[in-house]
C-alpha cells in the first residue's frame, strides 16, 4: 500500500522479495545496497540468525529520485524463505505494492520454488490481494551455477501469469537492478491507474 | 477504514494538524522524541530530538515489532496488544496503536514517567484518531469525485527510466 504525502511531496512504495530458503533474496538487497550512492540509501537492516539466514526481514530504504516533483522512495523487504517462518512472511506481505519472486535455478530446488510460489499465492490471497493483478516479476537466480534448469522449464512452471521474468546472478549483481527496475515500473504504472 | 490495496494519502492541512498534536504531546509528556508510523512501516511524522535518530529504520522496526506482537496476540486469542513498552537504562519506548492503523511512538527518559506518558498518550490518541478518520474520509471523497487526480496520472516510461540513471 503506497503512501502519498502531499505535505512533504513524497511517495513511498513497498516491495517484497519472496522465494524459497537460500534462493538469494538477501543477496539481491546487499548488492543494491553496495551499489547505491550514500545519499540515495538508508541503513540496511537485517534481522538474521547467527548463520545469516533471514529470521524476520531485511529492510533497505531507497530514494530513487523525483517524479513530477515527488520524491520517490522504495522500501525493499525480504522475507525469511525457510518453510517454518510462514507467520513472519504473512506479516511482511502486509501493505505490499509489488512482489519479486526470486527462484533458485538449481535443479534440486525445483520443488522448493513451486512450494514457495504456492505459499506466496496463499498468503497474498489471505491478505485480500488479487494475485492476478498485483505488480509481480520473477527472477531466475543463480544462473552462474552448472546444475540449473532451463529458463523454458522454469518459466513454464512458475510464470503462469506471463509477468516480466529476468535471469540473474545476485552474487555478481547481474540482473539485480534490472529486476528492481522491472518491479518499480509495474508499481508506478499501477499508481498511475490510481491503484 | 482503508482496504489493503488503497493508498494512504497525507495532505498539507492534516499534516500540520498532526504535527501540532505531536508537539503538544511532546511538551505535556516531557518526552524526547515522538513519531507516527503507518502500520506498514512508513514514517508519517516526527517531532522532538530527531536529528541523531535514524527515523526510517525506527519506523520499519516499530512496524515489525507491532506486527510480530499482533501475530502473538492472535495466537493466544487476543485482538492485538494495543500498548507496548520497552524499558532501557536511560531511554524508554512507549508504543501504541491509534485508530486501528497508525502507530504512535514516544521515547522518554527519567525526566518523564510511564504513568505520565500513558495518560498524555491516551488523550492525544483521541485527537489523532479524529484527524486520521477525517483523512480517510477526505481521501475517499477525492477518489470518488476525481477532483484531485493522482500526481502520477501522467507519468511516462521515460520518467521511470530516469529514476534509475
Ligand atoms: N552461485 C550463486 N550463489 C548465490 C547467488 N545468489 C545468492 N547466492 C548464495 O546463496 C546463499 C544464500 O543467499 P541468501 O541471499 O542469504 O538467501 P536468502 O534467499 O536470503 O535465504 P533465507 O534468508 O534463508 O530466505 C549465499 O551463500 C549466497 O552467496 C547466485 O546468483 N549464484
Ligand atoms: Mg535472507
Amino acid at each position: 500500500m503506497s503512501f502519498i504525502n502531499y505535505a512533504s511531496r513524497e511517495i513511498n512504495c513497498k516491495i517484497v522479495y519472496y522465494g524459497p530458503g537460500l534462493c538469494g533474496k538477501t543477496t539481491n538487497l546487499q548488492f543494491i545496497y553496495n551499489k547505491t550512492a550514500e545519499e540515495s540509501k538508508g541503513k540496511m537492516i537485517s534481522l538474521a540468525t547467527e548463520t545469516e539466514r533471514t529470521l524476520f526481514f531485511d529492510f533497505l530504504p531507497l530514494a530513487l529520485g523525483e517524479i513530477r516533483g515527488f520524491k520517490t522512495r522504495f522500501h525493499l523487504y525480504t522475507v525469511p524463505g525457510q518453510v517454518f517462518y510462514d507467520a513472519s512472511r504473512k506479516l511482511i506481505l502486509k501493505g505490499v505494492d509489488g512482489v519479486v519472486f526470486v527462484a533458485d535455478s538449481q535443479e534440486e530446488r525445483f520443488d522448493a520454488n513451486i512450494e514457495s510460489l504456492e505459499n506466496l499465492k496463499d498468503n497474498l490471497e489471505e491478505q485480500g490481494f488479487d494475485i492476478e493483478k498485483i505488480p509481480f516479476v520473477i527472477q531466475y537466480n543463480k544462473r552462474d551455477l552448472p546444475n540449473v534448469s532451463s529458463i523454458e522449464e522454469l518459466s513454464a512452471l512458475l510464470n503462469e501469469r506471463k509477468v516480466p521474468e529476468l535471469e540473474a546472478c545476485a552474487m555478481s549483481g547481474e540482473g539485480v537492478f534490472e529486476t528492481l527496475k522491472a518491479v518499480a515500473k509495474l508499481v508506478l504504472n499501477n499508481l498511475k491507474k490510481g491503484g | 477504514m482503508l482496504g489493503p490495496q488503497s493508498s494512504l494519502v497525507m495532505y498539507d492541512e492534516e499534516y500540520q494538524r498532526i504535527l501540532v498534536l505531536l508537539e503538544k504531546l511532546l511538551r505535556e509528556s516531557n518526552s524526547k522524541v515522538i513519531f507516527l508510523v503507518d502500520k506498514n512501516g512508513q514514517l508519517i511524522a516526527a517531532t522532538g530530538e530527531t536529528a541523531h535518530l535514524d527515523t526510517t529504520s525506527l519506523a520499519s522496526l516499530t512496524a515489525g515489532n507491532i506486527a510480530a506482537t499482533g501475530g502473538l496476540a492472535k495466537l493466544i486469542g487476543e485482538k492485538e496488544f494495543s500498548i507496548l513498552f520497552h524499558e532501557g537504562e536511560k531511554d524508554n519506548i512507549h508504543i501504541s496503536i491509534v485508530g486501528g492503523r497508525v502507530i504512535l511512538v514516544v521515547i522518554f527518559d527519567q525526566r518523564s514517567s510511564l504513568g505520565l506518558v500513558r495518560l498524555r498518550v491516551k488523550k492525544a490518541s483521541i485527537d489523532l484518531g479524529t484527524v486520521f478518520q477525517e483523512l480517510v474520509d477526505k481521501t475517499e471523497q477525492e477518489a470518488i469525485s476525481g477532483n484531485a487526480p493522482s500526481p502520477f496520472a501522467e507519468i511516462t516510461d521515460d520518467d521511470i527510466d530516469n529514476l534509475f540513471n
